[in-house]
């Protein structure tokens, strides 16, 4: 994984010891990065952002962002609100495009073909990279089952077993035992972090390479928050994951790689990325030392 | 320290690959139409439009099914017909102005705005006599609606907005069953429960009074919407610095929403200038200037033109033809004003 | 220093919450004569309305007296006078009531689709830049006067509407609906319906409009980020969401239909005789009947027309209340 450090910063001094805050921050990194096992189903070769760059009409929002996410990796992109984690991540998956005076530079590689590239099909850029959000969203026109098949009809997918496939995505989405008896229910019965599971469950169904989740569990209580990130680390094995996050002790359990975005009155940059124990301990920018010790942000 | 100079792109607009292709379709789509109207019994222009926008559909559809798979085939199909019907809705509305400003022009002459029909007759042709009592007594109407729209409007979404007593629920839903009512049931009202009773007869005021019944509604509702607009902590304000409920109304909220308010109203007017039906029932029709308004039968625009309609002679037509496309310029100049007093609220 | 006992706290525990106190103001007497003031007139609405309602019901009361339930359902209109000077009345607005719903029904078939198309054209497909002056068009169309429709429905769309009426009913006629006892076709409920489908589309559009735009946004992106094309998305999340939105626009659509008087006058042949073949030129409906028979009718006459008006008032009123119900519904609850 190449480690972007930008040539603007201001070097932090090497080594410095950390405050308590950040070594508890370290220690749960640390032990997340002996629990990884190497993922086995085909995933693609990766994720490369080169250059990224967004506007909301003239306005700057992000600028020369490059990174590159490995297979199988989960990343998670911290930082203060609207710095532009959000905006980066909707780049990825086209969903920027969106806003009426939208525009981006750059190139988004997966598996090493620009997703922006002229002629391309977006609908099935966005099957190959899903994306959660941070409000939960079923369709509640939808029963539970019909919402986790939605996205095969929407993009007309034939599947020859259906059920097998609801079931498999409701188990790694760790839902299956609480809905299993009411796949016929509707969606708007669910709690909250239920409701969260089963929009992964759905994202999952069209069996996509990269999943982006967008401050997924923000709105959830910490039992929730808690299974879906066991949720995050079983789908890791065979698949990127990309995960923006306020909650630095979260990024610090289901992380891999951390990068650390930031705006100072202006563009969002990104500041620095690196193995996230790294970024927990010995962190190179002055910034992002900052940041992780809670002095600011 | 950025040296940017990255340009920001659009790499989803259409590329010029895909206007061509688009280009393609339309002008093959079209040459082939014509070529089946001219070698099969297909008829004329709506044989041509249909085949176009079959065709059209169906080659749009090849290709983007060619390019993006099965699903593009419902969406290039829908799309097609969205568009097909957003056309076919904007067809009538250019044939209607474009057949008012045709045929009505041809009537135009000065003496229309200055003589009446008292010296003329319908069946004359169109230099003889004018529309001035018509434009007199359709000023009349909108005079007398005004006054007694306007405020009871405004008032009754004072109503439901500053006070919002524990009937405003039920009068918000009054209010707008009332703007239901149909015009000709307005006309029949005043007819039953004014000309026939009281000492006010037939003339412009009693037509104003059915017009207000149709103007009450909408100037209540548009002027709530603005009402509502006002940001509460004006309100607030004012009722901070010891200010009565009515003190604050009428010195901070009204001034705030003045510009809506207008806008309330002119919606108000242009609903009613061009209403017809009540007319009938109400003000008599005079060909003659008639200034007072309390008084003997009186014209109005909309009733000059249903007058010449009905009498169906050319001449009369023409008259209806050009008195319809002075009513139409007022009714569009009040739109407009509307419009752009109202600001972005209203085009969204 | 003074030791706190512990059964002493819990004693004074024992004071609980206190009831919330009754919070009154004496206003002033200017505000006391404002808050009356606008009351009474918010009340107007609902005074005005029910003198409507009650004028038109004990004038028109006269003739159900005299005609019974037969109103409603004779197809007859005659006033026949015999040699003694005695008058007989055979009134009844049957074939009205037919003409309405059938033209009604035309007027629907045609122009709600029409203008779903546009509200999503509108909404989901229109260049933004255009789409401010596409909206105020589509609303200009509200405004324009209902006599210029009959003018323009009577002298552009009837030749044309006449020809596609041969048409269809030289490929169609076995169609039931579609057959007609004579080849006559101008000045049918099908030309009818189809001016009164334009003078519809304004309303239905700008309901459904409203509705379509407050899809929540959030279930939008949901569908894109599954890769859904547009209109998978509109399927998937426009329509459930807006239905019943766009179905309360289409009724008060219907109320708009059921009132329109002199554009249906002119291009409607009014017949009394019941007709339910749409393209055959005989038809009629309530609103263009009172204006028909205004100028010469007979004292009765009049009465059975302020009947025929007390019908009509409660067939709008009805409907749109129950259509502004749905709408307001759809919109508040954000389903």
């Amino acid at each position: 994984m190449t480690t972007n450090n930008s040539d603007k910063n201001n070097e932090s001094q090497q080594g410095e010891p950390m405050n308590t805050a950040s070594s508890s921050l370290a220690d749960v990194s640390k032990q997340r990065a002996s629990q990884k096992q190497p993922g086995s189903a085909p995933m693609g070769t990766g994720l490369e952002a080169r250059g990224i760059h967004a506007w909301f009409g003239s306005h700057l929002a992000l600028e020369d962002v490059s990174l590159d996410f490995a297979a199988g990796t989960v990343t998670a992109l911290i930082g203060p609100s609207g710095c532009g984690k959000s905006t980066f991540i909707r780049t990825i998956n086209r969903m920027h495009e969106f806003i009426p005076s939208a525009a981006m530079a750059g190139e988004v590689l997966l598996d090493g073909k620009d997703v922006y590239a002229p002629g391309t099909d977006v609908t099935k850029i966005r099957l190959q990279i899903g994306m959660v959000f941070q409000k939960p969203n079923p369709f509640p026109s939808m029963t539970i089952g019909e919402n986790v098949l939605s996205g095969l009809k929407l993009a007309q997918l034939k599947v020859d077993n259906k059920e097998e496939l609801l079931e498999e995505c409701l188990v790694r989405a760790g839902l299956w035992n609480e809905v299993k008896d009411r796949l016929g229910a509707h969606a708007g019965g669910l709690s909250g972090g239920q409701q969260q599971r089963l929009c992964i469950a759905r994202s999952l169904a069209v069996q996509p390479k990269v999943l982006l989740m967008d401050e997924p569990c923000s709105a959830l209580d910490p039992g929730s928050t808690l299974r879906i990130e066991e949720t995050i680390s079983e789908l890791s094995k065979s698949m990127t994951i990309i995960i923006v996050t306020h909650n630095m002790q979260q990024a610090a359990r289901v992380s891999d790689y951390t990068a650390f975005f930031l705006s100072e009155g202006g563009p969002g940059r990104m500041v620095e990325v690196g193995p996230t124990t790294e970024i927990f301990t010995r962190p190179r920018d002055i910034k992002t030392e900052n940041y992780v010790s809670g002095r600011f942000g | 320290m950025t040296m940017t100079q990255v340009k920001p792109q659009r790499p989803w607009k259409a590329t010029p690959r895909e206007i061509t292709t688009s280009f393609g379709v339309v002008a093959s789509a079209a040459a082939i139409s014509y070529l089946l109207v001219l070698l099969t019994g297909l008829k004329g222009k709506i044989g041509f439009i249909l085949s176009f926008i079959i065709i059209a559909t169906i080659l749009q559809v090849a290709v983007g099914v060619r390019k993006f798979g099965r699903k593009a085939l419902g969406d290039n199909i829908a799309a097609s017909l969205i568009y097909v019907g957003a056309a076919l809705v904007f067809l009538p509305v250019f044939s209607i102005l474009y057949m008012a400003v045709a045929k009505g022009a041809a009537g135009l002459h000065p003496s229309l705005f200055t003589e009446t029909m008292f010296n003329a007759s319908f069946l004359d042709p169109i230099d003889k006599g004018g529309l001035l009592h018509a434009l007199v007594g359709t000023m009349y109407l909108i005079i007398i609606a005004m006054i007694i729209s306007v405020p009871m409007g405004i008032l009754t979404a004072l109503y439901l907005t500053e006070i919002k007593g524990p009937a405003a629920g039920f009068i918000q839903f009054i209010v707008q069953a009332m703007s239901g009512v149909p015009s000709v049931v307005a006309g029949l009202f005043i007819f039953t429960s004014v000309i026939l009773i009281t000492p006010l007869k037939t003339s412009a005021a009693t037509g104003a009074l059915a017009l207000a019944i149709l103007m009450i509604p909408t100037v209540t509702r548009t002027s709530q919407e603005v009402l509502l607009l006002v940001p509460h902590d004006l309100r607030e304000a004012g009722l901070a610095l010891g200010a009565t409920q009515w003190k604050t109304v009428a010195t901070i909220v009204v001034p705030a929403a003045r510009n809506g308010l207008i806008t309330a109203t002119i919606l108000g007017i242009a609903r009613i200038a061009g209403e017809t039906a009540p007319l009938i029932f109400t003000i008599g029709g005079a060909d003659k200037l008639n200034l007072n308004p309390f008084k003997d039968y009186q014209s109005a625009l909309p009733f000059y033109v249903w007058k010449g309609l009905t009498l169906g002679t050319p001449e009369s037509l023409q008259r209806a033809w050009t008195g319809i496309l002075i009513l139409l310029i007022l009714v569009l100049t009040l739109f407009v004003a509307a419009r752009t007093l109202g600001g972005k609220k209203m085009g969204k | 220093m003074y030791k706190i006992h512990p059964m002493t706290l819990l004693e004074n525990k024992s004071a609980a919450t206190p009831a919330p106190r009754e919070i009154t103001t004496k206003p002033r007497v200017s505000d006391k004569i404002f808050r009356g003031v606008v009351t009474s007139f918010g009340m107007s609405a609902l005074v005005i309305l029910t003198l409507i309602g009650g004028f038109l019901a004990v004038r028109g009361i006269q003739t159900f007296h005299s005609q019974g339930w037969s109103f409603l359902t004779s197809y007859k209109w005659d006033v026949t006078v015999d040699d003694a000077g005695v008058t007989t009345n055979h009134l009844g607005v049957g074939a009205m009531l037919i003409g309405t719903v059938l033209v009604s029904i035309v007027a629907l078939v045609v122009g709600v689709p029409l203008s779903i198309a546009m509200a999503l054209f509108l909404t989901f497909y229109a260049p933004a830049r255009l789409k401010t002056i596409l909206v105020s068009i589509v609303d200009l169309m509200a405004a324009f006067p209902s006599v210029l429709f009959g003018l323009w429905g009577f002298f552009v769309l009837m030749p044309m509407a006449t020809y596609w009426a041969k048409l269809i009913f030289k490929y169609l006629s076995w169609i039931p609906i579609f057959n007609a006892p004579e080849p006559f076709f101008e000045r049918s409920p099908f030309i009818a319906g189809l001016v009164l489908a334009i003078m519809i589309i304004p309303i239905v559009t700008s309901v459904s409009r409203e509705v379509f735009a407050q899809t929540p946004l959030d279930r939008i992106q949901a569908a894109y980020a599954l890769g859904a094309t547009k209109w998978g998305m509109i399927k998937a999340v426009v329509f459930p969401f807006g239905s019943s939105g766009v179905v309360g626009g289409a009724m008060l659509g219907l109320g708009r239909a059921f009132g329109e008087t002199v554009a249906v006058y002119t291009v409607l042949n009014i017949v009394f005789a019941p007709n339910w073949h749409v393209l055959f030129g005989s038809g009629g409906n309530i609103a263009s009947l009172i204006i028909l028979k205004w100028g010469e009718a007979t004292g009765d006459e009049t009465t059975a027309l302020l009947a025929a008006g007390f019908i009509l008032f409660v067939m709008t009123l009805v409907v749109n209340m129950f259509a502004n119900f749905i709408v307001r519904q759809t919109l508040k609850s954000g389903k």
